[in-house]
């Protein structure tokens, strides 16, 4: 998109316009050739512009479902990693983890940012979002899961109980063999 | 991505090197402490040369065999003999061997004097007990050998001095005599032995020393009997006692003619009622009697008639007479004045005439003399000196020398009975700041040395001064209490009654107490000590103090003594004689509100006696009246029996403090098949982190933690002698686990063809002991872990979450926890002499099990390799939780010594105390030697190492924010050039 405005904006110094739009047919000594209507021009000038708009609009919606796409190619290159990283815990495969829990979290904070610039009130940008959102969640969900596998999420009983002291008792007794 | 990978890994695995427990060798002596004792002296020989260095030979009461110097005290060589190798008699032949006779008379062994070697040993053999002799005669001598006369087990047998040969042997227990005495005859090769036939014969025999030829035999009969010593009193006249002990029997075998002399005690003046004995003496032409509390010394005269010489009271002491130039002799006599000891030394025969005499000051916490041995040394102008080596009634050993103590040694803590720790004071706030400037800079200093030293920059003065700064730490010796709880002081109670207390940080004596000893009580011996009073919370004023249980007496029936010692200006506060007697003693679980700790005595009554007296203990009693149980171990006839309190106690004087008991239950062993050889129970103040074991699947196993869990230990009574007497058919060791409180036998378990002795500990969920396996011939050590049946449903998550469970509600052990156990066996190389568990604050840190073995060393070996769990291929996640694989013996590894290259002769016990840092455990080793070493069984994960460079970390931080300020500054620069560009 960047590129585009470049090539549209800035690229051209001078410029010729071999189109006349002046709509007074007085000013004009040769007459229209035939089957030329001045009037349908000015209407296809209008449709030339609706046109531009929809390309546009097209153009916005096709790269928002593209950036939409974007956190799967993500997704892949984290599950690599975590494949990479095992299952013990150790500072790799920690840092992958949190990187992967907070990657996902860090974007889905910033959905409305991402999608701002095809912002149109043409592009339907629910689709894109909703992608991405789920994307993300499939990636945090990979997170958690690799969490999950290194052990780090209390969801065992045993995760519950062994910080409990041990029972009081009731009875004290004492004894043994008779002092010698 | 790759790369920074594989960095990861490499940086992950060189973080996780194999933790090892080893220590560098200038880490000796950081935190660990070793002494050297040797026990109370009982015989000392003097070995005077005229060059080289002057020593003297002792052996003790802890069979041990001591060189020392004669001018410092120090301990030259050291030989600890077996528990059961009593010494009977040392002397030194051929002026370089030490001879020992022990056993009972039945080793005999010579040792190099200059280093301690053993030369030789004999093993003399006899068919009847007798009294063990040891005679060496200076002028027995074949070319270079010289002859040593032994008398033992009814026999007397010749043995050569050079390589232990047993010339000959005359057996006297044949002919039934008992041989008292062998006298050797002056100048000549003819020796006399003596002895009695029954009670009233009395044998002379004649014998020629070279070859055991008997020359002359006489015998003679006394009507009225001879009981007790003989005193010999001249190389042909002994003077003995007769049965009624009130005549004095003098015999003379002169001339091949027996004549018996009898002198009426009561003839001489004196009160012969009550308990007479003749004491060994070797004085010439003179004897000691003692008579109830005085000492009469008794002369023969020309005439062959006694006369008293002199009266002292039983606190005087009479060294052995000592020949010194052209046969002139002396002996010493040391007594009591107030806090004064005289020493005189007197010439032989002659009463009134003083050689020396000196006036020592004393230390009254020494209590009285014991023994005294003399020795003489030519003085500058050729005249003759004494010194005195004297043994004390606290065990001391000093040397005298013109009216100074030389040196002193400290060897009751030789017979340490028990150990207690105590904490240190609080430090005081206010130092002065020239102290702390003064510390600040020897900080300083301290730091840049081991700076230097990390840097490798240090020279060889320089490392040898960070050494010393190591060793010498101030830190560690102080008087105050520090913050990892690693300062304490070590309450030691000795057989001596003296208690000691030891600073952890460098073993020095702080204080020590000689018990005081009442009227009422002549014999008391010490039992055990408790700690009485531990201020921490509230009474934070008052001092710590320990109860030291006593009996007067060694019956079980004596009645008892308490003394109450201040731990930290160690005086006596209290002492009490009981009217009770105290078979039990049991530390309460409940403290008053002065911190004192409720203390219950069991008399042999079975009536429990409740204190410290008070009203306030007695409430605190009253609520948890029946929730007191007790429970004895009666091993010889083979019964435990648990006991409940019931009610005060009837009498006519009523005793608010006294309490009836009723049995409840008891476990009666068939004395044909069981006999009880150990009973061990969990240590009362051990702490347990948690009632989970999480294994390898996240699964949870819960513990069974009760503190009312006793193990007991039976074998087969054929087989309670030693290893070897019993076939293993023949041959079986039965372990029980018991709850103390119901009687319940929770597990039991037979091992076929094992035997005793059995060195058991218990310890939270599991129990280890050590055996001998007689199928195997190799030593065992079996481990049993106890779980909890009954709570292994508590398994739901969100129960959990939700605290919906009641497994830290409080439980009954008549709630029946139905419990499950898991066991295991391993060969152990060694035999094992003590067993203990490392401790710490909050019990979270793993394990070690401390064992002394039979080299007196202690080696940690790791709980992990005691671990039932454990299998020949454990899956990948048992190796991750740590499971070792099965090995069907457990490994020794030399590192894994706590003693490192040292010995504690004469190991008896451990004792492990935590310290206030968790990973940290304290650990004292004592027997005739004592070790003290902080352990870390899973390493210090939670401090600094010692030798962490504090300079450096300053040094980088400094380095770094210079660093930063002059990157900042040229950054500055830099962008200010450019924008003028």
């Amino acid at each position: 998109m960047e590129k585009g405005k470049g090539v549209m904006g800035s690229g051209r110094r001078w410029a010729v316009d071999f189109t006349d739009n002046s709509t007074t047919p007085s000013t004009r000594d040769i007459a229209d050739p035939p089957g030329f209507s001045r009037a349908s021009q000015d209407q296809d000038d209008s449709t030339l512009s609706r046109q531009k708009k929809d390309a546009e609009a097209n153009w916005k919606s096709q790269k928002a479902w593209e950036v939409a796409q974007a956190p799967f190619k993500n997704l892949m290159m984290m599950g690599f990693m975590m494949w990479m990283a095992g299952s013990t815990v150790h500072l790799f495969s920690i840092g992958i983890t949190f990187s992967a829990l907070w990657q996902p979290i860090s974007a889905l904070q910033g959905v409305g940012k991402v999608f701002e610039p095809y912002k149109d009130s043409k592009v339907d940008l629910l689709g894109p979002k909703l992608l991405f959102i789920a994307l993300n969640l499939g990636g945090l969900a990979l997170g958690v899961w690799k969490l999950n596998t290194l052990g780090l999420l209390p969801t065992h009983a045993s995760d519950w109980v062994s910080s409990l002291p041990p029972a009081l008792e009731v009875e004290y007794s004492g004894g043994g063999i008779p002092l010698q | 991505m790759a790369i920074r990978f594989i960095i990861l890994t490499l940086l992950f695995l060189s973080s996780c090197t194999i933790p090892s427990l080893s220590l560098y060798e200038d880490q000796v002596g950081l935190m660990d402490w070793h002494q050297q004792y040797i026990g109370k002296v009982k015989h000392a020989v003097f070995h005077t040369q005229k060059t080289g260095r002057k020593r003297v030979v002792v052996s003790t009461e802890e069979n041990v065999i001591a060189s020392l110097d004669l001018r410092h005290g120090e301990i030259f060589w050291r030989h600890v003999l077996g528990i059961n190798d009593v010494v009977d008699g040392i002397d030194i032949a051929l002026g370089k061997y030490v001879i020992t006779l022990s056993s009972d008379g039945s080793t005999l062994r010579a040792w190099n004097l200059p280093d301690g070697q053993m030369v030789w040993e004999s093993f003399l053999r006899g068919s009847k007990h007798s009294k063990p002799l040891l005679l060496v005669p200076t002028n027995l001598k074949v070319d270079k050998d010289s002859l040593i006369l032994v008398s033992s087990k009814g026999c007397l047998h010749a043995v050569s001095s050079i390589d232990g040969e047993i010339l000959w042997t005359r057996d006297f227990a044949a002919e039934s005599v008992e041989v008292q005495q062998v006298i050797q005859l002056d100048e000549s090769d003819q020796i006399y032995v003596v002895g009695y036939a029954g009670s009233s014969q009395f044998h002379a025999y004649q014998i020629n020393a070279m070859n055991g030829e008997l020359l002359n035999h006489e015998t003679a009969a006394f009507s009225g009997g001879f009981v007790g010593d003989v005193a010999l009193v001249s190389s042909d006249t002994l003077v003995t006692l007769d049965t009624t002990r009130s005549i004095l029997v003098t015999v003379s075998f002169k001339n091949r003619k027996i004549a018996f002399q009898e002198t009426h005690l009561s003839n001489l003046g004196e009160d012969s009622s009550g308990m007479v004995e003749i004491l060994p003496s070797s004085l010439t032409g003179m004897f000691t009697v003692k008579i109830n509390n005085y000492k009469l010394f008794i002369r023969l005269t020309s005439e062959d008639k006694l006369e008293v010489v002199h009266k002292v009271d039983h606190e005087t002491v009479v060294s052995d007479a000592l020949v010194f130039s052209e046969g002139k002799e002396a002996f010493a006599v040391v007594e009591h004045g107030g806090s004064k000891v005289d020493i005189t030394v007197k010439p032989g025969q002659d009463w009134n005439n003083n050689l020396v005499q000196e006036s020592i000051e004393m230390d009254h916490q020494r209590g009285l003399v014991h023994k005294v041995f003399i020795n003489n040394y030519l003085r500058t102008d050729r005249s003759h000196g004494f010194r005195a080596l004297i043994v004390m009634e606290d065990h001391s050993l000093l040397l005298v020398q013109q009216g100074k103590i030389v040196w002193n040694r400290e060897d009751a803590l030789a017979s340490i009975i028990d150990v207690t720790t105590s904490e240190l004071p609080v430090e005081k706030e206010g130092v002065s700041v020239a102290k702390v400037e003064h510390s600040l800079f020897e900080w300083l200093k301290g730091h840049m040395l081991k700076l230097k030293g990390t840097l490798m920059l240090a020279s060889p003065e320089d490392v040898a001064a960070i050494q010393a700064i190591r060793l010498k730490s101030s830190e560690k010796s102080k008087m105050t209490r520090d913050h990892n709880g690693f300062r304490k002081l070590l309450i030691v109670l000795t057989k001596a009654r003296k208690i000691f207390a030891l600073h952890s940080g460098d073993g020095r004596v702080v204080w020590s107490l000689l018990l005081h000893k009442s009227e009422a009580c002549d014999s008391p011996t010490e039992l055990n000590l408790y700690q009485w009073q531990t201020p921490h919370h509230h009474a934070m004023d008052e001092n710590p103090s320990v109860l030291v249980v006593g009996r007067c007496g060694v019956s079980s029936k004596a009645p008892a003594i308490l003394s109450f010692v201040d731990t930290y200006t160690g005086k006596e506060l209290n002492s009490f004689d009981l009217v009770h007697s105290a078979v039990q003693v049991m530390p309460l679980p409940f403290t008053d509100s002065t911190e004192q700790r409720l203390h219950l005595l069991v008399d042999d009554d079975r009536r429990i006696h409740l204190y410290p007296k008070t009203s306030e203990a007695i409430s605190i009693f009253q609520q948890e009246f029946s929730n007191i149980y007790w429970y004895s171990v009666e091993a010889d006839n083979g019964i435990i029996k648990g006991h409940a309190v019931k009610s005060k106690c009837a009498g006519e004087v009523l005793d608010d403090f006294c309490f009836e008991t009723r049995v409840l239950w008891s476990i009666i062993f068939p004395m044909e098949s069981e006999k009880i050889i150990a009973a061990v129970s969990r240590k009362q103040n051990e702490v347990v982190h948690t009632q989970a074991k999480v294994t390898s699947e996240q699964d949870v196993m819960y513990k069974y933690i009760s503190k009312n869990l006793l193990f007991v230990a039976t074998v087969a009574p054929k087989a309670s002698g030693h290893i070897g007497s019993a076939d293993p058919d023949e041959a079986w060791l039965v372990v029980y686990l018991i709850d103390t409180i119901t009687g319940r036998i929770l597990h039991r378990m037979t091992h076929h063809g094992a035997q005793g002795p059995v060195h058991a500990v218990l310890s939270e969920n599991w129990v280890v002991y050590h055996y001998f396996n007689l199928r195997a011939h190799r030593y065992e050590m079996s481990v049993t872990e106890i779980y909890d049946q009954s709570r292994a449903e508590n398994k739901d998550v969100l129960k959990l979450v939700l605290g919906k469970h009641n497994l830290t509600a409080p439980v009954s052990s008549y709630s029946r926890p139905e419990i499950t156990t898991k066991s295991q066996t391993y060969f152990f190389t060694h035999s094992v002499k003590a067993v203990a568990v490392t401790s710490t604050a909050k019990g979270i840190t793993s394990k070690q099990l401390l064992i002394g073995t039979i080299g007196d060393q202690v080696l940690a070996l790791d709980k992990r390799f005691l671990d039932p769990r454990r299998s020949i291929n454990p899956t990948q996640a048992e190796k991750e939780e740590g499971i070792i694989p099965l090995a069907d013996s457990l490994p020794i590894i030399p590192q894994s010594y706590v003693t490192h290259s040292l010995k504690v002769e004469g190991l008896r016990g451990i004792l492990t105390v935590p310290a206030k840092l968790e990973s940290t455990t304290l650990v004292f080793a004592y027997g005739v030697d004592l070790f003290y070493t902080r352990l870390a069984p899973s390493r210090t994960y939670d401090s600094l190492t010692e030798d962490f460079s504090y300079a450096l970390l300053l040094l980088t931080i400094v380095a770094l924010v210079a660093a930063i300020f002059v990157t900042w500054v040229l950054s500055e620069k830099k962008e200010l050039r450019e924008k003028w560009r």
